[in-house]
Formats: structure tokens, sequence, C-alpha cells
């Protein structure tokens, strides 16, 4: 039996990074809103703290703070005829759990996209001619330019009390900073990290080169800091469990760290957590939604949210899997490349290099989820890709990130797996290591794409989403490239030993590489091409909005926080100053 | 070295230290001196495996990990501990493992991950039978029995896909063995392996309570060395 609960002005479905922004700005703006949360919450103070939270085991290994794919997981196939298997644990992405999401145990990566990443198609065509953009390269532009977004960006950085250097202050170069990058209304709220020993021997290896390395910008404040909503963060500890990780120092900025106190006093909001929302309930007559349908999985009861807004802020699978449960646009069919909803699927390419230095001591332990060191030089289209055989690019940055020794060992190649052996070279390599790792665009495929599965379910029955997914020519030709400049860097690091790691064969789930997932709910200019507008807001629902990155076309060469964070700023703005006032959708055709 | 907050943790442990001079390590009877190499005695006790499955694992782990001079063994240093720990409680029972079918094999595509029905104490266990078997047909005595020259020659052809075993996929068998005993190695001292903190000792590790943000600048270029501490150490 469903019980019907009493109306609210907004829903939220999934109370990450976008959800929480969305939340605080419907609820300032007056809103009542309700946010539905799939996981539990969590208080930092009691969860996160010393000296459990250094648990490697616990929650890097066994992934404690993570989805748990018993409830639900997505399925694989490489192909369209092959048939899919399901990811019975998570490896290559960790998708998040809980309040604050991915957001509690990212590492907190915050670049901004190149101005031409937000329009990709018209820059390349305009660089280089339409002709030269293969057919099933289904690429677009996100019909929000970095101009229209730079503000919003502006207040991500702010609210997270980025640490960074700028590179382009208002069309001036800075020195330091990344000169690639799309003019910025001001510097970072808070000064970079400080380099580790081996940050500074990429940094010295790629000026020498005639690169232009900068400081990653990093949500870890540098220095302890009072953002715009009231909330304090705390210096960042150096202490090598940030990615998969709760922050004890609270000096990572989270939805928690930098939302929750000022969302507790903001009389509007709620939040119901353990609820699984399992679909939006859609007037496909009216082109609106009355509410959604969730499940308290700790009690098994099934409730029905109505409300006059719902937000889909439930990352790049469950946007895209509620859309397709509910009915809510045309499902795209990659034979016939009609429909939008589960197109343009994309993901991160990331190559890596591996360092052995025979006389540094590196202290690799020693590290913050941000700290890296830098170069833009051929990420997006930075460099001229005329004579070159694929688009796009990536960052090439060398991170301290961490040493934990259950999954951080590396040694050269060749060396065995076990035995003696392995023990002296993991005992004479392991302080001495660092990777050199490419962020790598990923450019849309007309193959690539979400459904849902014919045949495996989640814990309610329902259909899992599946994945069809594998690098293209494009993909594997640009990684040749930027591991051959990652290697360049790393020996003009004078490393002993420079080994490449080219990924081979069919996209690999087991082995992680990047939680950067994108697509499946693009937005774009018309109906036919995207699911939301440049607003986010549903074209076949006007009162549905989808944050995160499921609304971008296609992923660029970086980490994919902070564009999520400034296109829901950006939608917001639009919902508060527009459509409160005018129900309606927000583009016309 | 330690900046305040690594002092206010440290100073909590070193008045703990005061008050139980002989601590010891929860359910590991060892003490924090590291003078004297840890032994896997009969003394510990089995939650999930026979004594049988745990001499099988004494001797991969053994083969995996050899004492030398830069640590104990595996099993010394408590892997097989580790092992059937981790195998009787959640994660053995399958926890956070999809196991809803059809269950499809791998047939060699390690891409997708193990696909077997079995959550990972039935796995390791109808591994080790199937191994056992293979063993006795190929040299007449089980794992535990064989010489080291030849247990490492079999765990190699098993590393390499050389050996199927009719109801498990022998490279994700060898591939589990294999990540339990890391884990069990380089985990916190906490779950019953890396006693005395052998690999931490080993790599150069310190642990805990890793606040370095004095540190990552006055070490640069230098090794930071420290006494490792375990997060029991903190409690």
């Amino acid at each position: 039996m469903v019980q019907v609960l009493k109306s609210t002005d907004a829903v939220i479905v999934g109370l990450g990074w976008t959800g929480a922004i969305m939340a605080r700005e419907l609820s300032r703006a007056g809103l009542k809103v309700i946010a539905l949360e799939r996981g539990p919450d969590r208080d930092a103070a009691e969860s996160f703290a010393l000296p459990q939270i250094r648990d490697e085991l616990r929650y890097s290994v066994r992934q404690e703070l993570m989805q748990d794919p018993k409830v639900e997981t997505v399925t694989l196939r490489h192909r369209l005829d092959d048939e899919a298997r399901p990811v019975r644990r998570f490896g290559s992405f960790l998708p998040g759990d809980g309040v604050g999401g991915m957001g509690t145990h990212w590492n907190g990566n915050t670049f901004r996209f190149l101005p031409s990443d937000h329009r990709l198609r018209s820059h390349l065509t305009e660089r280089y001619g339409a002709a030269r953009i293969p057919d099933d390269m289904t690429i677009q532009d996100w019909d929000v330019t970095y101009e229209d977004l730079e503000p919003h960006y502006s207040r991500f950085e702010a609210l997270c009390g980025v640490s960074g250097k700028a590179g382009n202050i208002a069309g001036k170069i800075q020195p330091g900073g990344n000169p690639f990058e799309g003019p910025r209304s001001g510097e970072y709220p808070n000064r970079p990290l400080t380099p580790s020993h081996a940050n500074e021997l990429f940094r010295h290896a790629a000026t020498e080169i005639g690169l232009h390395p900068f400081p990653a910008p990093a949500s870890n404040a540098s220095a302890p800091y009072t953002n715009p909503e009231g909330a304090s963060l705390g210096a960042c500890q150096y202490c090598g469990h940030c990615d998969r990780f709760g922050c004890e120092a609270n000096a990572k900025a989270t939805p928690m760290s930098t939302l929750a106190p000022a969302l507790r006093q903001t009389a509007g909001f709620s939040k119901v957590t353990n609820a699984y929302v399992t679909r939006v309930l859609y007037d496909a007559k009216g082109k609106r939604a009355t509410g959604v349908r969730y499940v308290d999985l700790r009690s098994g009861e099934t409730y029905d949210q109505p409300a006059d807004i719902v937000v889909l802020s439930a990352w790049v699978f469950g946007n895209t899997r509620l859309m397709l449960q509910s009915g809510i646009g045309e499902p795209y069919d990659p034979r016939s490349g009609k429909g939008v909803v589960g197109k343009n699927y994309c993901y991160q390419i990331q190559p890596t290099v591996q360092l052995f230095f025979k006389d540094e001591e590196l202290n690799p332990f020693m590290g913050a989820g941000g700290l890296g060191m830098v170069v833009d030089d051929f990420n997006g289209d930075n460099f001229d890709h005329a004579k070159l055989g694929f688009f796009g690019g990536g960052y090439i940055s060398l991170n301290s990130t961490n040493g934990r020794p259950i999954s951080f060992r590396p040694t050269p190649p060749g060396t065995p797996a076990w035995g003696t052996k392995w023990k002296q070279e993991t005992a004479q390599w392991y302080r001495r290591t660092a990777s050199v790792l490419c962020e790598g665009t990923n450019y849309a495929s007309r193959t690539n794409a979400l459904d849902l599965d014919p045949t495996y379910r989640d814990m309610l029955g329902q259909p899992l989403l599946r994945m069809t997914y594998n690098f293209t020519p494009n993909d594997r030709a640009m990684a040749d490239f930027l591991l051959g400049k990652a290697a360049e860097i790393g020996r003009a690091m004078n490393a002993t030993v420079v080994a490449p790691q080219p990924r081979k064969g069919d996209f690999n789930v087991v082995s992680y590489q990047s939680s950067h997932n994108t697509g499946g709910t693009i937005m774009g200019r018309t109906p036919s091409d995207s699911v939301v507008n440049r607003y986010l807001q549903s074209w076949d629902a006007h009162n549905v909005f989808v944050l995160g990155s499921s609304v971008f076309p296609q992923n660029a060469g970086y980490n994919p926080t902070a564009a999520a964070a400034a296109t829901t700023y950006w939608c917001a703005d639009a919902l508060v100053k527009k459509y409160l006032k005018d129900p309606a959708p927000l583009v016309t055709q | 070295m330690l900046d305040r907050r690594g002092f206010m943790v440290s100073g909590g442990a070193f008045a703990l230290a005061q008050a139980d001079a002989a601590a010891v390590d929860s359910g590991t009877n060892i003490k924090h001196d590291g003078a004297e190499a840890p032994k896997n005695t009969a003394a510990d006790p089995l939650y999930a495996l026979t004594p049988g499955e745990a001499e099988f694992l004494t001797a991969v782990v053994d083969a995996f990990i050899p004492a030398d001079d830069l640590s104990p063994s595996g099993s010394e240093c408590g892997v097989v501990v580790f092992i059937d720990r981790q195998l009787a409680g959640a994660y053995g029972a399958g926890a956070r493992l999809y196991q809803e079918g059809p269950f499809q094999p791998g047939n060699g595509q390690s891409q997708f991950g193990p696909q077997s029905p079995l959550p990972p104490l039935q796995f390791i266990q109808l591994g080790i039978a199937e191994l056992d078997t293979w063993s006795m047909a190929n040299s007449n005595v089980p794992v535990r029995q064989l010489a080291k020259p030849d247990l490492n020659t079999l765990l190699q052809n098993l590393e390499a896909g050389k050996i199927a075993l009719p109801r498990i996929d022998a490279r994700a068998f060898f591939s589990a063995l294999l990540q339990l005993t890391m884990e069990g190695f380089f985990s916190d001292p906490i779950y019953g392996g890396n006693r005395d903190k052998a690999s931490w000792r080993m790599i150069g590790y310190p642990g805990l309570p890793a606040t370095y943000s004095k540190a990552i600048k006055q070490y640069r270029g230098r090794r930071y060395q420290a006494e490792p501490r375990s997060i029991a150490d903190f409690l």
C-alpha cells in the first residue's frame, strides 16, 4: 500500500553536492523543500573521528561510504550485441551513498572546464571544419557558455574555500597559475596547498621543458576558512586519507561541511534518509511531474511525496534511471540514433606513467586529495589538432594523494606480484615512487549509452541501468598521445624508471580509474538533441530539473565537480528568478 | 615533528600506555617492543575455516610472503588469522556484493570481475577443495604438503591461467587469495594481520596519526621516519 504524504513545494532526489546546493537555494527563496536521500545520515564529528577514520581496509578497500551494490548496481556490456553482466562489486568508479553523496568521499579537485569545452562542437567546427568531426562522435554544445557560468564557478569556489592560484583574472595572465584557463573574476579564496617534494620535482621538470605548471585547485583548505554560508573549515593535515574517506579535520569541503550548518537553520528544509526513490510520478498529458514515489529502506513502506517541483540530483546513473523508469523523454536507441534519454554516456580516460627514483625520498603517505602539480598544455583544444588523428586531451599532473599500503605499492615493470623478489622491490620502491596522471577527455560516441537492463534487477525488483561502453579509436589515440607527453615529463624529472601504463583491451570495471561518469540526461538546444534545456529543465516536464554531470553532453579533461556545481547554481538562479514567477518551459520551441 | 593536533592525539595514547604498560594488541598477544617475531600458534582460534583449510592458507600466504630479512612470513604476521576473520564476518557472507542471477561465467574475461554465485567464504572454501583435488591428482599430496619449490610452481601456473579447475574460475580464485593476503599483510593490525606492523616497518609506512601539515615541507626530499602506530595505539 502506498501512503500519500502532504504535498511540498519542492522535492529533491539525492543529497550530494548538487542536491544540497539546490536545497539551500530553494529553501533560502522561501520554498518548503524535502530532500530524499537513499543512504544514511552521518554526523562528521561522530563518523569521521580519529583514530578510526584512518582505516584503509574499512573505508578504501571495503568501501564503507559507497553505494551498496546489493541495493542497486549497474550492468555492463562493451558492444551492442554483447550480453551484459552485472558489476557485482564497484571498482573502476565508486558511487557515493548517504547525506553528502560522493561529495563526502571525493578528493576535492575543483577545476573549471575550458571555455571551449562548453561549446565543443562549434569550437572544433570553427577551427578545423565540420568534416573533421567523425560521424559517430556525437559531441554537442552545452548551450551554456563559460561566461554564463563564471559567476557560478566563483560561487562554488567561495563555498568550498578552494586553495589555488589564478592563471587568468579578467583576461590578464597571472604568473604561477594556469595560463590556459578561462578568464576568472578573481583569485581563489585560499592560497595553494603546500607542495610535496614530488610536486616540486614535477614543477621544475615541466618548466624546464617549456610547459606551464600550476598548483591544482583543491577543496582542501590550506588555512582555516569561513565560507559565505557561515560554515567554518579547518586546515588540511595532509593525512593521505582523503578520497574514499571522511575528513576529521573538516578541511575538505563537502556538502555537510559547507552547507549543513545553513540548511539546519533554514525552516523550510527537511530531509528523509534511507529513502530510495523508485520513480517520478509523471503526468504525460499535462507534461509535468506530480511528485515522486519512494521506499523507506528500513521499513519497506512505500510513500508518494507530491511536490510542485521535482529535482533529480541522484548522479549520472540515478538521474538517467529515474527518467527511464518514469517514462519522461524518449529513450535513446543507439542503433537508430533516435531518442535522447541515456544518450552520450561518457567517462574519463586516465592513462598513467609510474615513476621510480632510486635517490629520492618522497614520503608518499603525506598528501591531500587535491595536492597536485598540473600542466594544462595538452588539455582540450589548448594545442593544435590539425595534424593529429584525434580530438581532445587532458591535464597531466603529479598528485600526492596517498601512500596507503594495501592499495599503493607500485613496483617497476617485470616485478612478480608475490614472493621474495616482490618483497625486495616493494621495500625498495614504496617511498620512492610517484605517478604522473593524465585526466583525459571522453568525447561522446553513438554507441556508448545507458538504458534499462532487460534481465538484472535491484533489491526491489526493478530493472538495473545497463551501460554500453567501450573506449573509442579517438580515446585510444588521445591516450597514447598523453602518455607520451607524461613520460617526457617523467624523463625530465630524472626518474630512474619511467613506466607508462597503457590501458589495453576493453573497458574494465574492476580496477579503479575514475568516478567521473557523465551524460545520460544531456543538455542542449532542442528536444531532439537533449533531455534538458540550458536551464537543466526537462523538455518533457517543465517542473522537473536534472542536476549534475549527467547533463554534460561529453566529458572534459578535468574532474567534473565544479562544473556540476556551477551548472546547479546556474539552474537555481533561473528557477528562483524566472520559473517561480511563471512555472512554464523556460525555453520555448 | 608533530603539530598541535598530532600532539594532542599522541598525548592521549601516551597516557594510555602509562596506565597499562603491558598493553597488548587485541587478540594477538604480541608485545609492542617488536623484539620477537610473532607466531601464528595453535592458540589462534578459527572462526570460519577448518584446520585443514587454515593449513592450506598458511602454505600459500607463506609462499606469497616468505620470511626473510624484511619481515616474518605471512602466517607469522597473522595473515591467516586475518583471512579467517574476514571470511567469518560480513565480507565473507557477501556484504556489498551483488548476488542476483543469472550467473554468466567470466569465460576468462576479467573486465567484469568475478561472476560467481558464491559469497567469499564459500568461494575460498570451494577453491581450496578444488586446488587440493588438482594437487592430489597431479602430485599425490594436498597443497599444504607440497615442497616449497613445487608450491611456488603451482601458484605461478595458477596465476598464469595454466590450471583449470572444474567448478571455479581458477584465476579469480588466485586473485582472491593474493588480494586477501595483501589486505592481511598491509592493513591496520586491528584486524589480526600485520602483527607488530611488520609490513609497515618493511616499507617505512608510519601509520597513524598521519598529521603532516608541517612535515610535508620539513621533510621535503628527506625520509620521514617514525615508529609506526596503529588505530589500537590511540584507543
